[in-house]
């Protein structure tokens, strides 16, 4: 085997190579306020470098595989979790934090490890120890405020749920080895999975993944962990464990699940509309904006398996496009709430009445993201969401599409419980006037950029669509 | 493989385990209780994977292999999961499901 063959894990190994120099600069570093810079850089280089010098091929006997698709995928995961770092700047140096900032850094990269290799697995075992690794650590990132009740208490029920899950979709993993006696997706792309003891292998398999995804009847542990983490935790959990979940729940479908499309079809079609319409109808009655992003984020994993319906290049190509504008919008909105969080302690949405008069940037941008996620036109989360509705209508799901724009209708009225809060809303003692450092303002600016730019570019769609797998 | 052990009794240990697991961690109250019933689930899909390999799938040993990353993982999944309950312990004083309520709406 030549050496050079290790390139093409070029983005796990150089994100281990950040991981163990964090670890170690941890140790010559005495004011540990100086980590943040050193790892935003250094994971900015390692950003740049996704996009460079990629070999593609497969290594460990096709259980590793590297593609173009897939590397895009990483490339957007990298472009989420560096405007997560930027945003977290604030929150990691307050005082409480400062003994264990580059501990933050060290357990997030870890977990990005995970996802990396859980998207270029090309067998089962491979994904199983990628998956594991993006949630073991996830799990001592939500527990990140020690002295925190709530925090600790969303830790485990994070950890205990996901051990669960685990635990059930492994047992369907196990039942669809005892069937071929193989674990490669490679393998198992011709085999024949139609038997009854395959369904159940596959339903217990789906179980497991829905509930990375949080869709409902899987969401239960969303809201609470949503609430409980840091909110630059959550924001991590919300937007990139979910779209790495998404990435290899669309890979798995489109190849290994592709001869029982029938199947997986019906139940993706009934969780759509189950996850769609009470991710809706709870967000409404939240009065937390936390809760309130984390059932709106669950609304939104109901629209994204509208795209997994269309079944071909082109739902693939959705799916993907959605999450790279989902990452902005969500992100946007994430960051304005952790620095209000940071700065005045406020998480309740009656106390972002008036917010607009104090700090009108943040207000608009706010807006801007919450409008995106709504699918307001001119913004790129309606061509997000209307390519969604184009990919489920290729294969005639019009019944699913017209209860997923009555769900978008609903949406947009708890959108904009928060919007007129912000603007309509009288308060005799607004938020004071935040300034934000320089992190998070250069963070605003990418989610802004993408906002607006990703919609109107259409280079990008052609680009995605181009690369991607159909059934 | 054993002489007069058919698999369909092998499977038949292994999914009564996995559905005493999930019993368990349903109804149990005690978060280690709760732990012990997740061990509980993947060492059924132990028992399955070494038995598949070996009665079904012995020109090969990817069945054993994978029991062997899920002991490992279910190791390290145990710490992490007692080191939160440890923090919890300190914060709430109790180890009982019942009392990890601080979030409800």
């Amino acid at each position: 085997m030549d050496i050079t063959n290790f390139l093409i894990m070029k983005q796990e190994l150089l994100l281990t190579l950040i991981t163990l120099f964090i670890l170690v600069s941890e140790i010559f570093v005495s004011d540990k306020r100086r980590i943040i810079p050193i790892a935003i850089v250094l994971f900015g280089i390692h950003t740049l470098f996704g996009f460079l010098y990629n070999s593609y091929g497969s290594i460990f006997g096709g259980m590793y595989q590297n593609s173009e698709l897939v590397n895009l995928m990483k490339n957007i995961l990298n472009l989420g979790v560096f405007i997560v770092l930027l945003q977290s700047s604030t929150w990691l140096l307050k005082e409480e934090n400062e003994n264990k900032i580059s501990e933050f850094f060290i357990l997030t990269f870890s977990t990005l490890i995970g996802m990396n290799f859980m998207i270029s697995s090309g067998d089962f075992l491979m994904f199983y120890l990628g998956l594991e690794l993006a949630t073991i650590p996830m799990a001592a990132l939500v527990a990140y405020n020690t002295y925190d009740k709530k925090s600790s208490e969303s830790g485990l029920k994070l950890i205990m749920s996901a051990a669960f899950s685990s635990a059930v979709m492994l047992f369907g993993i196990s039942l669809i080895y005892g069937q071929f006696g193989t674990l490669y997706f490679s393998e198992l792309l011709s085999a024949d999975m139609t038997s009854p003891l395959l369904i159940l292998a596959f339903l217990m398999f789906i179980s497991g993944l829905s509930f990375k995804i949080s869709l409902v009847p899987f969401h239960f542990w969303t809201a609470d962990v949503y609430e409980g983490a840091p909110t630059n935790v959550t924001s991590y959990l919300s937007v990139i464990s979910k779209g790495a979940a998404v990435f290899i729940f669309n890979i798995l479908l489109f190849t290994v699940f592709r001869n029982i499309v029938d199947v997986w079809s019906d139940v993706l079609y009934v969780l759509a509309i189950l996850t769609m319409t009470i991710g809706n109808l709870f967000a409404i009655r939240q009065t937390n904006i936390k809760r309130f992003l984390a059932f709106s984020s669950v609304a939104q994993a109901g629209f994204i398996l509208l795209g997994l319906l269309g079944t071909n290049e082109l739902g693939m190509a959705t799916v993907i496009y959605f999450i790279l504008i989902y990452i902005f919008s969500n992100l946007a909105a994430f960051g304005v709430v952790s620095s209000i969080e940071n700065n005045s302690g406020k998480l309740n949405i009656e106390d972002y009445n008036g917010l607009y008069h104090t700090n009108p940037n943040m207000s608009l941008l706010m807006m801007l993201s919450l409008f995106s996620l709504a699918g307001i036109p001119p913004l790129a989360g309606f061509f997000g969401k209307f390519f969604l509705f184009t990919a489920a209508a290729q294969n005639g799901y019009y019944w699913l599409i017209f209860i997923a724009v009555i769900n978008a209708t609903i949406s947009l009225y708890y959108y904009l419980i928060v919007v007129k809060a912000m603007f309509i809303n009288k308060n005799d003692s607004p938020i004071e006037k935040i300034s934000n450092n320089w992190y998070m303002k250069t963070s605003y600016i990418i989610c802004l950029i993408g906002l607006i730019v990703i919609g109107f570019y259409s280079d990008i769609f052609e680009y995605i669509n181009q690369i991607s797998i159909g059934i | 493989m054993i002489e007069g052990i058919e698999i369909q009794h092998i499977i038949l240990v292994s999914s009564l385990m996995f559905f005493i697991g999930v019993y368990g961690f349903m109804t149990r109250k005690n978060l280690i209780t709760m732990l012990m019933a997740i061990e509980l689930m993947l060492n059924a899909v132990n028992i399955n994977f070494v038995a598949f390999n070996k009665y079904l799938h012995p020109e090969n040993m990817q069945g054993h292999f994978y029991s062997l990353f899920i002991i490992a993982i279910a190791a390290a999944e145990a710490a992490v999961a007692i080191a939160i309950i440890i923090n919890l312990y300190r914060n709430l004083h109790s180890i009982d499901v019942e009392d990890v309520n601080n979030m409800k709406h």
